[in-house]
């Protein structure tokens, strides 16, 4: 298994010929076939009639999609769903941008403890956090409604903002900030006619991956949701825990539901992001 | 030497003196503080309101048992009952040979997959998928796939590997499927990124010393990754220290796969018994740290700079 | 154009900014009259565009104040000062056209259309890039973005005009353009300008009055011919050119010279400050004032002779490294035709040849100066 210098077609046929590569291959290809089997047998049950062994159910149809649909709320599900999200990014930008932008230009004392305190949420299980949290939401009347929810999702979305947006506001020239204040621009100025427009792909970028993983977020918001303030994923859990009561068919219709809603955002997202950045704030050069 | 007429300087008679500045305005200015610092202020507010505060409310009322007891009777309770304790370890069995997994098995993949070739991003967008759908879906669609009629199964079967179904859904198996499931493409993808931050002109140089691929991968890119190995261990046992929704869905959540995070949860919404369920948080976040202290402690003896590369 | 907001003095006092335990710029006092070309002229590190940024406002003092007739501006907000300001790297707003981003600062002030349509024409026709007006900064090339940096900032009429290297990131030729298009501008705007820059020659050719800085601390303040001639201690005559800097000993005074002794010479030069005789002098001379003259005429009171080391042809003269008997390396310019190896007289002038006290304690740091490699000359660093 020796590779000549690494010279381009030579050595990717060697490493296709080398029992190594056999093996990498081997367990990429078995891994992907289970995502298949995983995602595929969810999409399939939902359309199937009755699936007693078999490698298909005998027939297709969708009313698992009408029940689901009446029986679960769905509309009203997305309907909580897109708004909790949209308050998520909308505030967690609004309160993460100004903050990245002050974390990357500025030093002042305690800038440590506080990159540090921004840092943790991300670092902590939600569920370590999430029910300390959810305790005082419901001291203050904020659990079990939509604000509640929304708070809690924004522990995790705001330092993520923060950590999206650093590497976009250290790549803009500090000195294009200096010209404009000495143009006569204010802080306000700088920021929506400078910097804002300058920001666009950063903020873009933030927005969606806030937006992913808010709409996917199910620990937060199952601690912190009522009956009415509950979102897709965490209605999905319930149904599937209390399974019996309704046909695993309409469960798996729900669920497929909310995958067609994440891949329509992961498509989204990747127009604006790089795969690598949707699972954690890695730097990575372009492709 | 110019011949540009010097501007006469004007007889400036010394203004008149004037009271001289306070210093503190001078002595803020030292320290880099202004009022452009007022920008981070909302986060500062809300990371402590949200997550600070609560954090620290927890912690206190982890000490004030609802059952009485001295402060620390919950912790005492919590550590004395098997079936509290040993949550713990079920938690630490999952999530370590979980994380490990991911991490080893992503290596000589990734490495294997460095530089471009066709259907790269491609396979990045599909592995992406499972980490976008979440632990639920992989739970709906693991309960499907590895269940006794599922397509697994009845796979082994057909090629005559098993005689009968083998149970792999409801039980340990089952979860440490759904980590795997989404554990591994978040391994993956940030090694392969760490991969690309270093500079593949160090192994070609290695090479011309005739140093061997795995001498190269052993002596050269190794040493590079480790930090980076490092983190992602961290990150993917975080993942997975907070299996929660899969270890009751695919999972045994009475038994083998009560996991600490059932424990906390139990504790807060069907007993209602909350300092219990905050000492068992922070019992939760105490093990947690523990194992990434000792990883970063481990990762500090080794070299954490430059890669060379871009990343 | 001219200046709105007129005054008749700027005026700093004291001006100090300390970063943690460092001061970078110690007590500066200096008082700019309207009009005047000011240039703060140092190497890199001395604290030359940490008090550009101070009078910007673009950094906040930790001493002194600063204070346009009676009004204190170190209190103000940069946008409030009422400057414009020309950056090293040009900073042009990347999203802006040439005409949005000359406009900006007009907009921001909330002029009316037709007369930011009027100001921003006027100006862009002043740097000549009418036909670029819609351009993206990205689509110029390097002068051309300096033009929009230098337009931008004086279509406001500024009190004040602040540039920082505005010019060394061009190219030789270029950089030679834009110093006279600088220098035409400040004629015909008659803006006041302070100019940032670690350049003797760049310096010598714009401004009217210089401020050499070194280490923080203002060391001379004068005129291009002050500054040239007449420098006021080693640090400057380093920076201003003296290439040669020989360690030597003072002796008895000699007319209006005083001797200067070691290393096998024996010279006579111009004092500049207390040299009491016994103790250690920095002699100072340029390479164009060492004159080779072959070893005849009239006896000169100071002459060396050396042999030719290194020649390198630089057009009309060449640059010669020569080495007397006894070890010491000198920096010549000759117009003579010379080759390694030969023999070489070189005469210097008594007025030529300033010897300066050694000053307390930062010799050693600098010590590689003296070797003849001076690393701080304008041609070295411009590069």
């Amino acid at each position: 298994m020796t590779l000549g210098l690494a010279g381009g077609t030579r050595s990717r046929r060697r490493i296709v010929a080398s029992p190594g590569a056999w093996l990498v291959w081997g367990a990429v290809a078995f891994f992907l076939l289970s995502l298949l089997g995983v995602v595929g047998s969810v999409l399939v049950n939902s359309f199937g009639t009755r699936w007693f062994g078999g490698w298909f159910p005998e027939g297709a149809t969708t009313r698992w999609y009408t029940e689901a649909w009446s029986d679960f709320g769905i509309t009203e599900l997305i309907f909580v769903t897109v708004e909790v999200s949209a308050a998520v990014v909308a505030l967690s930008l609004l309160i993460g941008v100004p903050a990245a932008y002050t974390l990357a230009r500025r030093d002042f004392p305690g800038k440590r403890l506080v990159y540090l305190s921004f840092l943790l949420p991300i670092l902590m299980p939600p569920i370590t956090y999430g029910i300390p949290l959810a305790t005082v939401l419901y001291k203050f009347g904020f659990a079990g409604n939509l604000s509640g929810v929304i708070l809690a999702n924004l522990v995790p979305a705001v330092p993520f903002v923060i950590l999206t947006m650093t590497p976009f506001i250290e790549q803009i020239d500090p000195a294009i900030e200096r010209a404009a204040r000495m143009c006569g621009a204010g802080l306000r100025s700088v920021f929506l006619r400078i910097l804002a427009p300058l920001l666009v792909p950063g903020i873009l970028a933030a927005g969606i991956l806030v937006l992913v993983r808010t709409v996917g977020m199910f620990e937060l918001t199952f601690l912190t949701a009522g009956p009415d303030s509950q979102t897709l994923i965490v209605a999905l859990f319930y149904s599937m825990s209390s399974a019996g009561i309704r046909a695993q068919q309409s469960v798996d219709a729900m669920a497929v539901v909310y995958m067609a809603m994440m891949l329509t955002l992961l498509v989204l997202a990747l127009r604006f992001v790089n795969p690598t950045q949707l699972v954690a704030r890695v730097k990575e050069e372009p492709e | 030497m110019t011949g540009a007429p010097v501007a006469s300087r004007p007889e400036a008679a010394p203004p008149p003196p004037r009271q001289e500045d306070p210093g503190l305005r001078h002595r803020l200015a030292e320290r880099g503080i202004d009022r452009n610092l007022l920008l981070i202020l909302p986060a500062i507010v809300f990371i402590v309101g949200l997550f600070i505060y609560p954090f620290l409310y927890g912690l206190g009322l982890s000490f004030q048992p609802k059952e009485g007891g001295g402060p620390f009777a919950d912790y005492e309770r919590f550590f004395t009952d098997p079936y509290q304790r040993n949550t713990i370890w079920k938690t630490l069995g999952l999530a370590i040979p979980a994380a490990l997994l991911n991490v080893l098995a992503s290596v000589p993949i990734a490495y294997r997959m460095r530089g471009r070739f066709r259907g790269k991003r491609l396979l990045t967008i599909v592995l992406v998928v499972p980490i976008t759908l979440g632990t639920v879906l992989t739970a709906e669609g693991l309960l499907n796939f590895l269940g006794p009629a599922g397509w697994f199964n009845r796979t082994l079967l057909e090629i005559g590997l098993v005689d009968e179904p083998i149970r792999l859904i409801n039980n340990y198996w089952g979860v440490f499927f759904s980590l795997i499931i989404t554990g591994f493409p978040f391994a993956f993808l940030l090694i392969s990124s760490y991969l690309s931050g270093i500079d593949p002109s160090l192994e070609r140089a290695a090479a011309t010393m005739g140093a061997g691929w795995w001498d190269r991968f052993r002596h050269i890119t190794l040493p590079l990754l480790t930090p980076g190995l490092a983190t992602t261990f961290c990150l993917t046992f975080v993942l997975a220290f907070s299996v929660f929704p899969s270890a009751i869905l695919v999972g045994e959540p009475a038994g083998e796969t009560r996991v600490i995070s059932i424990a906390a949860y139990q504790a807060a919404y069907e007993q209602y018994d909350y300092p219990m369920a905050s000492t068992i948080a922070m019992v939760m976040g105490a093990v947690e740290l523990i194992v990434i202290a000792a990883v970063l402690v481990w990762r500090s003896r080794f070299y954490t700079g430059t890669t060379g590369g871009k990343g | 154009m001219k200046g709105q907001d007129q005054f008749a003095t700027l005026t700093l006092r004291g001006v100090g900014r300390r970063f943690g335990a460092t001061d970078a710029l110690k007590n500066l006092d200096l008082e700019i009259g309207k009009g005047e070309f000011i240039a703060l002229l140092g190497p890199s590190g001395c604290g030359k565009s940490t008090a550009l940024n101070c009078l910007a406002g673009l950094l906040p003092l930790t001493a002194g104040s600063i204070w346009l007739d009676d009004t204190r501006v170190d209190v103000l907000p940069p946008e409030r000062r009422g400057f414009g300001m020309v950056f090293q790297n040009y900073a042009l707003f990347p999203h802006m056209s040439v005409r949005r981003n000359v406009a900006f600062g007009l907009r921001m002030r909330r002029l009316a259309k037709s007369e930011v349509t009027r100001r921003t024409e006027e100006a862009i026709q002043l740097v000549q890039l009418q036909e670029h007006a819609d351009k993206l900064p990205g689509q110029l090339s390097g002068g051309q973005q300096q033009r929009v940096a230098i337009a931008r900032a004086v279509v406001l009429e500024p009190s004040l005009v602040l540039m920082d290297e505005p010019l060394s990131n061009l190219d030789a030729k270029l950089r030679l353009e834009m110093r006279t298009e600088i220098r035409r501008l400040h004629q015909s705007l008659g803006l006041t300008t302070v100019y940032v820059t670690h350049d003797q020659e760049e310096a010598l050719s714009l401004a009217d009055r210089l401020v050499v800085l070194r280490a923080g601390e203002v060391q001379q303040i004068g005129t291009p011919e002050d500054l040239h001639n007449r420098p006021a201690n080693w640090h400057v005559a380093d920076f201003m050119g003296y290439r040669n800097l020989l360690r030597l000993t003072a002796g008895d005074k000699v007319g209006d010279g005083v001797r200067v002794e070691g290393s096998g010479l024996s010279l006579v030069a111009t004092a500049v400050g207390g040299v009491p005789p016994g103790t250690p002098v920095l002699t100072a001379v340029r390479p164009e004032d060492l004159v080779v003259t072959g070893g005849t005429g009239a006896a000169a009171p100071n002459r060396i002779g050396a042999t030719v080391e290194v020649v390198e042809y630089q057009g009309r003269e060449l640059a010669v490294e020569a080495r007397t008997a006894d070890g010491v390396l000198l920096h010549v310019r000759s117009e003579q035709r010379l080759a390694p190896g030969d023999e070489v007289t070189l005469d210097v002038a008594v007025d030529r040849l300033l010897a300066f006290p050694e000053d307390d304690g930062d010799v050693a740091e600098e010590a590689s100066t003296l070797d003849g490699v001076p690393a701080m000359s304008g041609r070295e660093s411009a590069g």
